[in-house]
């Protein structure tokens, strides 16, 4: 049996922040084609781990997409192959919902050049994946948070990148939209996309294949989202006060009250 | 929610503000302390023509131009630092124009070799290093553009130290006084046509560059990170903003000294009327902030006519007021909601 390709891959890595360290020489792999969560308790370097990944911060250590080095990767070429999606992003009221996710398709294009068929293509599919399709001539100040968000996925997703990082994405959405979240995130593994996610939410972060915990700049645990060894070291890192119990097949997290 | 402002298509609004300065500049040409006549008899008589041809048709245009190039870099400056409160003058850029003017007026204004030269360059090009080197310093100081309180506390104490230094020339060299009041004042009065031609020149080269940078001021409102995910490289086109951003309100400020209000204003009246990329935002803001100082020097001259009124002090007061109107405006706007 070959052992599967991995798409992410982080050695030492070190990053400080203000001069305070925030993550203290991690080493990780991420499986290509599946969902990783990134899950623990505020201030446990997530958000700081998913921007190492995507290449946006000044690093000690290496990071390696797909066998290549990060940091000395053509800039243009990282971004066909790295989605990013930002906590809380935004774009500027006055931009059509079109534009905004054409944004996406940045990475594939010339300067100067005009959009091509596969840039419309790729953004019409963005689009109704997220049900953002309807709105897509209406400006972004006339979207509440909720769609808002659900239209900065569909920029992230235009990219069609083989790898997408997505900060706190359920952010602003009610629950049928989580729900379609989550397919949308099992239909992008199927297609062979790997999904690293950084979720505050540990009832959906445990709907990944994988999870990261962490803990004050550091990995406690990583394993599969089913495996008992992964349950308990979520519930430890938020000091027993959430418990892991199956129900329906699925595994959900209830407050210790 | 409903939305009660109306919407103009970009081509409209494009179209409508060209008509409009087509207005302004036969307007412009029209009126003036000699009246209506000069421009009747312009045909005829040599000294009409001279007034029409010679003084009014050039500041006129002139005040197009140099309101195109200050709309275009309120535009670019709000977009480059995503911050609507931007004006290319909170940077700094202004009081570097004028410290650059101040200087070249004190070291090379006596001698009358050096005043040949003057003529021949203009004031832009001591203008057009001042607002660079700003816009510079502020940057250097806010260590960078990400934090928009330091950025515009930055711009806000160059703006003063830098001014603080023009004054202290002016003081020294009381000859310079003259030249410094009208440059601070602004004025369309003194345009040429070399200026003009220097102005519609500038402002060519400035909107071309902008139109070409304008898809990077799209990514950026999604934020800088995601704009560096983008794959875009962000420093060197910073740096170019920069760079054209001082390049047009050097050459505006040099021309037509310190005019307020028409950089804030222009692109805040184009995104009420307009929901566009930024590529209609910078071409439109350049059209209105042309049909702008065009309106304004035309009142300045009929406010007080026959006497004058410096352009500037009138977009000033104007401006003032938009911007107040624009503040009760929202605020009426969130109670309603």
């Amino acid at each position: 049996m070959t052992a599967p390709r991995q798409a992410l891959r982080v050695c030492d890595v070190r990053v400080s922040l203000g001069g305070q360290a925030v993550l203290h020489g991690l080493d990780l792999s991420f499986s290509a084609g599946r969902w990783t969560s990134i899950v623990g308790p505020n201030g446990a370097g997530k958000s700081t781990l998913l921007k190492t990944l995507a290449g946006l911060l000044p690093t000690q250590g290496r990071v390696f997409l797909f066998d290549q080095a990060l940091q000395t990767m053509d800039r243009k070429l990282r971004a066909q192959q790295l989605s990013w999606l930002g906590q809380n992003e935004t774009a500027s009221d006055d931009l059509r919902v079109w534009d905004v996710v054409m944004l996406g398709r940045m990475p594939h294009q010339e300067w100067l050049a005009a959009p091509s068929a596969q840039d419309h293509a790729a953004v019409d599919t963005a689009l109704k994946a997220t049900q953002a399709w309807d709105w897509r001539e209406r400006s972004l100040g006339h979207l509440s948070a909720g769609e808002r968000q659900r239209v900065m996925l569909a920029r992230a997703m235009a990219v069609q990148a083989q790898v997408m990082l997505m900060d706190e994405p359920l952010a602003n959405l009610d629950p049928p939209h989580q729900v379609d979240w989550l397919e949308q995130v099992r239909c992008l593994t199927s297609q062979s996309t790997t999904v690293i996610s950084v979720l505050h939410e540990v009832g959906m972060a445990l709907h990944a294949d994988d999870m990261v915990v962490m803990q004050a700049g550091r990995v406690v645990h990583q394993g599969a989202c089913a495996d008992a060894a992964t349950h308990r070291a979520v519930e430890a890192v938020f000091d027993k006060r959430i418990a892991i119990h199956a129900l329906d097949g699925q595994w959900v997290a209830v407050p210790k009250l | 929610m409903t939305h009660t402002s109306v919407r103009w298509s970009p081509l409209g609004l494009a179209l409508t503000l060209l008509v409009l300065c087509a207005l302004g500049i036969a307007l412009g040409s029209a009126v003036g302390s000699t009246g209506v006549e000069s421009w009747l008899n312009a045909w005829q008589d040599n000294v009409a023509w001279q007034i029409v041809w010679d003084i009014r048709l050039p500041r006129t245009l002139g005040a197009c131009a140099a309101g195109a190039l200050l709309g275009l870099s309120g535009a670019l400056a709000q977009g480059l630092f995503r911050n609507p409160l931007a004006d290319p003058y909170l940077l700094g850029s202004a009081s570097g124009a004028s410290l650059g003017v101040a200087v070249a007026l004190a070291l090379l204004g006596g001698s009358p070799l050096a005043s040949e030269l003057l003529v021949r360059l203009g004031l832009t090009g001591a203008a057009f290093v001042g607002a660079v080197l700003a816009v510079m310093l502020t940057l250097l100081l806010s260590r960078g553009v990400q934090h928009t309180l330091r950025l515009l506390l930055a711009g806000v104490i160059v703006g003063v130290v830098l001014g603080a230094l023009a004054s202290l020339i002016t003081l020294m060299r009381p000859d310079v006084l003259q030249g410094m009041q009208g440059f601070l004042l602004g004025s369309t009065s003194f345009i040429a046509w070399t200026s003009c031609v220097l102005m519609f020149g500038v402002l060519a080269v400035c909107v071309v560059l902008a139109l070409a940078l304008s898809r990077v001021l799209d990514a950026l409102t999604l934020g800088e990170s995601t704009a560096l995910s983008l794959g875009l490289p962000l420093a060197p086109v910073r740096v170019a903003l920069v760079c054209v951003l001082a390049l047009a309100t050097g050459t505006a400020v040099a021309q037509t000294g310190l005019i307020a209000f028409v950089g804030l204003a222009a692109p805040h009246l184009v995104r009420s009327m307009v929901k566009a990329k930024h590529n209609w935002v910078l071409l439109l803001s350049a059209l209105m902030g042309g049909a702008l100082l065009l309106a304004a020097d035309l009142l300045a001259r009929l406010v007080i006519a026959p006497q004058e009124m410096p352009v500037g002090v009138l977009t000033a007061v104007l401006g003032g007021g938009y911007l107040l109107w624009l503040m009760s405006r929202s605020q009426h706007m969130r109670v309603a909601r």
